[in-house]
């Protein structure tokens, strides 16, 4: 085995592993904010709403990922550039990078099957808590806010972790549209190195690192409310 | 809002209210004064819990009107011939002065037994949360949760978690306490200690509509009982008449199976 390259390359190493967090944070998170809408789109009563989300949710859950990032950076990243107004605008710099379009493609993508879970969950909360909601006089839009979306994360958590998961795992797709994340850096190091195991271990013990931390973090959220067992 | 002291806590009159084809209440009026307490009685389909999930509309119904601390209720007439409430606002208002306390509990798992009991007073009414605080505590220490207050509900046996939702419906003053069956699903042993709750309450003079099956405690704490059949008020009147020389034969016929 041979690792007296990790100091040539800690650099790009660190880069990429900063680059592999930075999409996973920002698509769970921003994915989470829109996956609430979705799902609070699909439980309501009204009916344009609830088949625009669903056809978003089955258009996401069902084509490839990489098709959907392939579409958006070679798509909406051609047509981009002829909005009259945007490239001179302060956003071009992130917008015509290929992290903005991965990160987009990812975020879409996790609302997709977060919006599902989080519709399951929400529809798992027992009536009756709504109910008693509804009895001390509170508005549709605090019940949501105070009770209802509240108890629908705490029952989806378990299932969220895996999600989180799965989504760090999606994340080494970004390198097919330049971006140098953590499995890009490991790609270029076995090229310029010509080693062909020991970039890969390095990087495969990071994922699983970073996944005990996610399932850690997820351990501590579901352990804030104590459940009987 | 039309508020008047000396009006009754709750005036409902001709509830009617069907699901489908099945009509469930058929024109049903009730009166409770300030500090009655009215037992509503009767066999399973009756139509008890629904008429009190009518006066705070978790149900609407579908014709009646209502006045609750002499406010009357808004109604508008639907497309589809049935009432609406004209403003989900002054729903809401009404109900933030109705506390119900509910078969199943239905405290929220999420919250500690103190929040769930600030949680109306804090965010629907407004009040100063040290202020719901010091209130709420004083709602534990009476129906005997103090020294819960911080747990989380599942960790409490039936009777404390329903002692604690007759707590949380306390704390916003209610004008009118609505119970659903408040005891039927608890183990026998713990019937006890959630009726002593209720008795105390009607002993302090509070306001209270009650569907009940425990018939000896309906007996002894209210002021008027209410045997209900197929949605129709069958029998009214102070529990010596309904219990002891009921008028009717249904009456007569259920008071006798429930006394045993």
């Amino acid at each position: 085995m041979d690792f007296s390259w990790i100091f040539e390359y800690q650099g790009l190493l660190v880069r990429g592993a900063f680059l592999t967090c930075l999409l996973l944070a920002i698509s769970v998170t921003l994915g989470f904010a829109l996956a609430i809408f979705l799902a609070i789109a699909q439980v309501g009563n009204g009916s344009i709403a609830r088949w625009i989300s669903k056809g978003y949710c089955t258009f996401f859950r069902g084509t490839p990922l990489l098709i959907q990032l392939w579409l958006i950076y070679y798509g909406l990243g051609s047509y981009l550039p002829h909005i009259p107004g945007l490239r001179t605008s302060f956003l071009w710099p992130v917008m015509r990078e290929g992290l903005f379009f991965a990160a987009l493609a990812l975020t879409l993508n996790f609302a997709a099957y977060q919006g599902e879970i989080l519709r399951g969950a929400m529809l798992a909360v027992p009536k009756g808590e709504l109910e008693a909601a509804r009895a001390v006089g509170m508005s549709a839009r605090m019940i949501l806010r105070r009770i209802w979306l509240p108890r629908a994360i705490r029952i989806g958590l378990p299932t969220f972790a895996g999600e989180v998961i799965l989504q760090l795992k999606a994340t080494p797709i970004v390198f097919s549209v330049t971006v140098m994340d953590l499995y890009g850096a490991a790609y270029k190091i076995r090229q310029d190195t010509l080693l062909v195991y020991e970039p890969l271990l390095l990087v495969t013990v990071f994922y699983v690192g970073l996944t005990f931390v996610i399932t850690q973090v997820f351990q501590k959220l579901e352990n804030a409310v104590p459940v009987r067992r | 809002m039309r508020t008047d002291t000396s009006a009754p806590a709750l005036v409902v009159n001709n509830v009617h209210k069907s699901y489908g084809a099945h009509e469930v209440l058929k024109g049903i009026s009730l009166t409770a004064e300030k500090g009655d307490v009215v037992s509503v009685i009767g066999s399973s389909g009756s139509g008890k819990s629904t008429l009190l999930r009518c006066i705070n509309f978790l149900e609407i119904p579908d014709q009646g009107t209502f006045q609750i601390n002499g406010e009357d209720v808004v109604f508008r007439i639907g497309r589809d011939g049935r009432c609406h409430p004209a403003s989900w606002r002054q729903i809401e208002r009404l109900r933030s002065g109705l506390g119900m306390v509910f078969q199943s509990f239905n405290l929220w798992p999420h919250m500690t037994i103190l929040q769930n009991v600030i949680e109306a007073p804090v965010h629907v009414l407004g009040v100063k949360r040290n202020v719901a605080i010091e209130k709420a505590d004083s709602l534990l220490a009476k129906v005997g949760l103090y020294d819960k207050r911080d747990a989380y509900p599942a960790f409490l046996s039936g009777g404390q978690q329903q002692r604690a939702s007759i707590a949380r419906a306390l704390c916003v003053d209610p004008a009118v306490m609505l119970f659903d069956e408040p005891t039927s699903a608890l183990d026998p042993e713990l019937v006890g200690e959630v009726l002593k709750v209720i008795r105390g309450l009607a002993e302090e003079g509070r306001t209270m509509v009650m569907v009940t099956h425990e018939m000896k405690f309906a007996r002894d704490v209210s002021t008027r009982v209410m045997f209900l059949h197929q949605g129709q008020v069958e029998e009214i009147g102070p529990p010596a008449q309904v219990f002891g020389a009921p008028k009717s034969a249904r009456c007569k016929e259920f008071v006798a199976a429930g006394s045993h």
